[in-house]
């Protein structure tokens, strides 16, 4: 099976308040409040580490969930996250800013 | 050719619009009433902010859609476009020019576009809330149409000052946040009132049979505040600002749920 890497897009707005993490799109303006575990996921979602490893060593480890239902429940989190720009997914690893460097920055 | 001059201040910021029509001249003096500011002949505190008018002839035609509306940066210009206007607005000289037909809706929206833009860099916002001071106090009622805005602001009585009953202007002031009245009116087609207060609560509407008054998480908080705050464009700094101020509103400003039924006596809880 091949790996799934994640990374952080550069088009949101994020601030943790309260206890939970949440996430403005840029592009649609779609705002998610993230739980405990999604926020553990997307603290980890730095491109290099596939999303099987981030499950099994922060989330599984953490908090006694059973791999195979948190890794569903990550792929899951991680589809639709990424349906909203929110997240960066492939199956190679992510290089850091790919948006920034492909877009340039703006004065 | 004379080029009139119809300085109206908002939240504390005098823009002046220019125009060669006299007509249209008095038709800004009117609407805008309460919030036009006597000529200075210079400079004011905020630059010479000024929007230059050129008038068209109407189009049957002419869309004045809201739904139609585009604001998008270009060349580092605000340029907004709608079935009845062109605009652009430039941050950096606080310079902007319209071409619309000679009716007051498109200046109308005009101002509000740029104003939310200004606001948004100086940790402001411009909510679809009306508003109004009650013992020194600001209060903002948010919602979407039918959610009682209007209601809320008829219902007000005679110690409540109505700063407006359909856009609240929002800004910090050495810190702490403040209401302005506004000339952005709804349903009551009643300007504001040009004054201001430290901002004490901001309630969510709803409807209900009985008047009471809910804590709500600051997430929720914050996820109603940017349901209601006007939002013209999809960019990542604007985005960044607005959010932040909303995240910032929902800890420093208490969001609360008020559920009311339409009878004045739902403003005892207010204040």
């Amino acid at each position: 099976m091949n790996s799934t890497y994640i990374a952080r897009s550069t088009s949101i707005a994020a601030r943790r308040l309260g206890g939970e993490m949440m996430v403005m799109s840029v592009r649609d303006s779609t705002f998610f409040t993230m739980n405990e575990v999604a926020t553990t996921i997307w603290q980890a979602a730095d491109g290099q580490t596939p999303l099987e490893t981030i499950v099994r060593e922060k989330v599984c480890s953490a908090y006694e969930i059973e791999p195979q239902a948190a890794l569903q429940d990550a792929q899951e989190f991680v589809t639709e996250l990424s349906q909203h720009g929110i997240l960066i997914v492939s199956e190679n690893p992510i290089p850091q800013n790919p948006q920034a460097r492909a877009s340039g920055s703006r004065s | 050719m004379q080029v009139h001059e119809v300085g109206i201040e908002i939240g504390g910021t005098p823009l002046v619009v220019r125009t060669a029509s006299d007509s249209f001249r008095r038709t800004l003096q009117q609407r805008y009433a309460p919030f036009l500011q006597a000529p200075t002949g210079g400079k004011s505190a905020t630059g010479n902010l000024a929007i230059d008018v050129e008038l068209l002839p109407s189009h049957p035609a002419e869309s004045v859609n809201s739904e139609d509306l585009e604001v998008q940066l270009e060349d580092g210009k605000w340029c907004m476009r709608r079935g009845d206007f062109f605009a652009q607005w430039d941050p950096r000289t606080g310079q902007g020019r319209v071409r619309q037909s000679e009716n007051p809706y498109s200046i109308d929206c005009v101002l509000r576009i740029v104003h939310s833009l200004m606001l948004a860099k100086n940790g402001g916002v411009l909510v679809h809330a009306a508003s109004a001071i009650r013992n020194g106090k600001a209060f903002l009622f948010a919602g979407v149409s039918g959610a009682g805005k209007t209601t809320m602001s008829r219902l007000a009585p005679p110690d409540a000052t109505l700063l407006t009953d359909e856009i609240s202007y929002v800004r910090p002031v050495a810190g702490v946040y403040h209401a302005f009245g506004t000339p952005f009116a709804g349903e009551l087609a009643k300007l504001g009132t040009q004054c201001s207060a430290p901002l004490e609560s901001v309630f969510l509407l709803a409807q209900g049979p009985h008047n009471r008054i809910d804590d709500i998480e600051q997430t929720v908080a914050v996820q109603a505040l940017l349901r209601n705050i006007l939002f013209f464009a999809h960019d990542q700094v604007l985005v960044e600002d607005v959010f932040t101020t909303a995240c910032n509103l929902a800890q420093k400003v208490s969001v609360r749920r008020l559920t009311f039924r339409p009878e004045q006596n739902v403003w005892d809880l207010i204040g």
